[in-house]
């Protein structure tokens, strides 16, 4: 049993994180119908932002300490965001109205593009770097489960920042006008939606999750490293997928779901070597039975 | 090169034929001479010949029937790993003069077994578009990475090591040549009609009375077949494999040149298979920009030119489905 508790509360710290770039994927998707593959490395650039950035926070304000932590996340989301922003307009707004795989392909060449610029000496490097410690850590023992206070801080803000993420896209004006351009552009267009600062903004906001997400991911990582956000990135896709992508509730689903699988499957002895082959697994089972993922809608082909 | 034949199947194969001759011919003349070339440019050379027969065999699947798979690679490492695995363990039962019979049974074995794989993605797949397919090709080829390097019978992590050097010019330009030869006699036959019908228009295909799932089958199949038989090659030739080898940027690598060289044209997926495998030699003294210099061109090509590079004016209608 407490195997069992153990593995769920680890599973929900990983699950949270995976939701939260699940969420970034899952809004771009729904505006531009394409998979942006950068998505991940934004995630690995908010980490090297916090990275920079806390030396710089921390000669005002003293880290580890919450305000520090909670300004040098704010930063760190607001460069990501222009950095989402930027690319959206340099690369993907030029190839807008051409095949899908077209900006497909644009997009892996834009991930390749980050992921070899950060590596190079002269960026980032290839090396792995420890990550400033932003929040105080403790372990909490609770009748020989052990939580720590990272994993709260995950869970917490992820929690949060689903509930803002609904509240700016079911209850705002820019939130209607984003379900009305994932709904039919040339509508919304007609309707007065201005499309590209609507996309813009998702982007922008997918990517300040992408960085947040970024940080928290550091958090409890050995380090960070210029690739760290390939991992993570492809399984936060799988999750979108398994929700049904394009669906916000789905993608936190689908995030919490393949975080428990992949820790209770780390946790059998037999399964752990897999655990990376897990989330493919698990994706292909799911589109093989239900193509629009759990909670998507499935979709005719209307000739 | 397929919709300006499409009225003369016939001559077409005929001229399929004359090009398989003249490979094998070009490929036995040069191996004749291979022992006076350098060392490095036969390795390249073979490495070129490598890439055309995936770049060639991925271009049925991606190209000619329109589907889209970032998997390549793991059908590569499936026929190389099983091929290398084969002819390790019968080398010492094989005598000397039969080493060649032994290493075409290895390639032959790997190709199907990859087949086999592809038979595994293909089934799926047909429920399946666009990103969703790519996506599931991608996580196919990641499990495949997986599992190798969890099983110690292949060394794992580590590596296989000692795989004989078998592969030689001759072997690899034959079997480019047949691979060639396989796709373009398949795709400008009457049935093969059927491909490019798929890939211009599903729905209408189907109404016309063609299987769509099977023609999307039987290119999964035969393009895996071939990436089988490339990994075979690679093994023999590098003598070491390595699942870090087999990635999801390899797969890249050759949907990158089936993208350069024009979906569905298999003349300039050739080419660009060349191009692509000589670029990082000549790039080699600016080795800590090379990566980035390639992405910039993938990124380039798809704004310039999404259709291809080497697709001189003969714009094919279906070239907007890629």
């Amino acid at each position: 049993m407490d195997w069992f508790l153990q593995q769920l509360i680890n599973g929900l710290a990983l699950g949270s994180i995976y939701a939260l770039i699940a969420l970034g994927y899952t809004m771009v998707y729904g505006v531009l119908r394409f998979i942006n593959f950068a998505h991940a490395d934004v995630l690995m650039l908010g980490a090297y932002a916090a990275y920079f950035l806390a030396p710089a926070v921390s000669s005002v304000l003293p880290l580890p300490s919450i305000t520090g932590a909670l300004i040098v996340t704010l930063l760190a989301a607001i460069i990501c965001a222009g950095i989402g922003i930027l690319i959206e307009f340099l690369a993907y707004r030029p190839l807008r109205a051409r095949p899908k795989l077209t900006v497909l392909i644009t997009a892996i060449g834009v991930s390749l593009f980050i992921e070899f610029t950060c590596q190079h000496k002269a960026v980032f490097g290839a090396d792995t770097k420890p990550f400033p410690k932003l929040l105080p850590a403790a372990d909490y023992n609770w009748g020989g489960l052990v939580v720590s206070s990272n994993d709260l801080v995950v869970v917490v803000v992820t929690a949060l920042l689903l509930a803002a993420m609904w509240f700016i896209v079911q209850r705002t004006k820019m939130g209607t006008a984003m379900r009305a351009v994932s709904f039919n552009q040339q509508a919304a267009a007609l309707m007065g939606v201005n499309i590209n600062r609507i996309i813009s903004f998702t982007f922008g906001l997918g990517s300040a999750l992408a960085a947040i997400a970024g940080i928290l991911y550091a958090l409890k990582a050995p380090g960070i490293e210029p690739l760290m956000g390939v991992q993570p990135g492809l399984r936060a896709f799988v999750a979108a997928v398994l929700g049904g992508i394009g669906n916000l509730p789905g993608a936190a689903l689908g995030g919490l779901l393949l975080g428990l699988l992949e820790t209770f499957a780390g946790g059998i002895s037999g399964l752990s070597n897999y655990r990376d082959g897990i989330a493919f697994a698990i994706l292909i089972l799911i589109l093989l039975f239900k193509p629009a993922g759990l909670l998507g809608k499935a979709t005719v082909e209307k000739v | 090169m397929p919709s300006t034949l499409n009225s003369q199947p016939s001559t077409s194969s005929q001229g399929a034929k004359r090009w398989l001759l003249l490979g094998i011919l070009l490929a036995v003349v040069v191996s004749m001479f291979s022992a006076q070339f350098n060392r490095y440019y036969l390795g390249i050379l073979i490495d070129c010949g490598i890439n055309i027969i995936l770049a060639v065999s991925l271009n049925l699947i991606n190209g000619h029937t329109g589907q889209f798979s970032l998997g390549h690679a793991g059908f590569m490492a499936v026929g190389g790993y099983t091929a290398a695995k084969f002819s390790l363990v019968f080398l010492p039962t094989v005598p000397e003069p039969l080493q060649p019979v032994l290493f075409l049974v290895a390639l032959v074995l790997g190709g199907l077994v990859a087949a086999l794989a592809g038979l595994g993605v293909g089934v799926p797949s047909l429920r399946l578009k666009g990103d969703y397919l790519a996506i599931v090709t991608l996580g196919f080829g990641e499990i495949i990475r997986v599992v190798v390097q969890n099983m110690e019978a292949v060394g794992a992590a580590s590596g296989l090591k000692g795989i004989p050097k078998f592969a030689t010019l001759g072997w690899t330009f034959a079997l480019a040549a047949i691979t060639v030869y396989v796709v373009a006699a398949l795709v400008n036959s009457t049935y093969g009609r059927g491909f490019i019908a798929v890939n211009d228009d599903e729905v209408a295909a189907s109404s016309m009375g063609i299987n769509p799932v099977r023609y999307k089958v039987t290119a999964f199949v035969t393009g895996a077949f071939f990436a089988g038989i490339a990994g075979g090659l690679y093994a023999h030739h590098k003598q070491f494999l390595s699942p870090t080898g087999f990635d999801f940027l390899k797969s890249i690598d050759i949907v990158v040149m089936v993208i350069l060289g024009g979906m569905g044209r298999t003349a300039g997926v050739i080419i660009a298979a060349v191009i692509l495998t000589l670029l990082p030699e000549v790039l080699r003294s600016f080795a800590d920009y090379r990566m980035i210099i390639y992405s910039l061109l993938i990124i380039a090509l798809m704004m310039a030119r999404p259709q291809g590079l080497f697709t001189l004016g003969q714009k094919k209608k279906g070239a907007a489905a890629i």
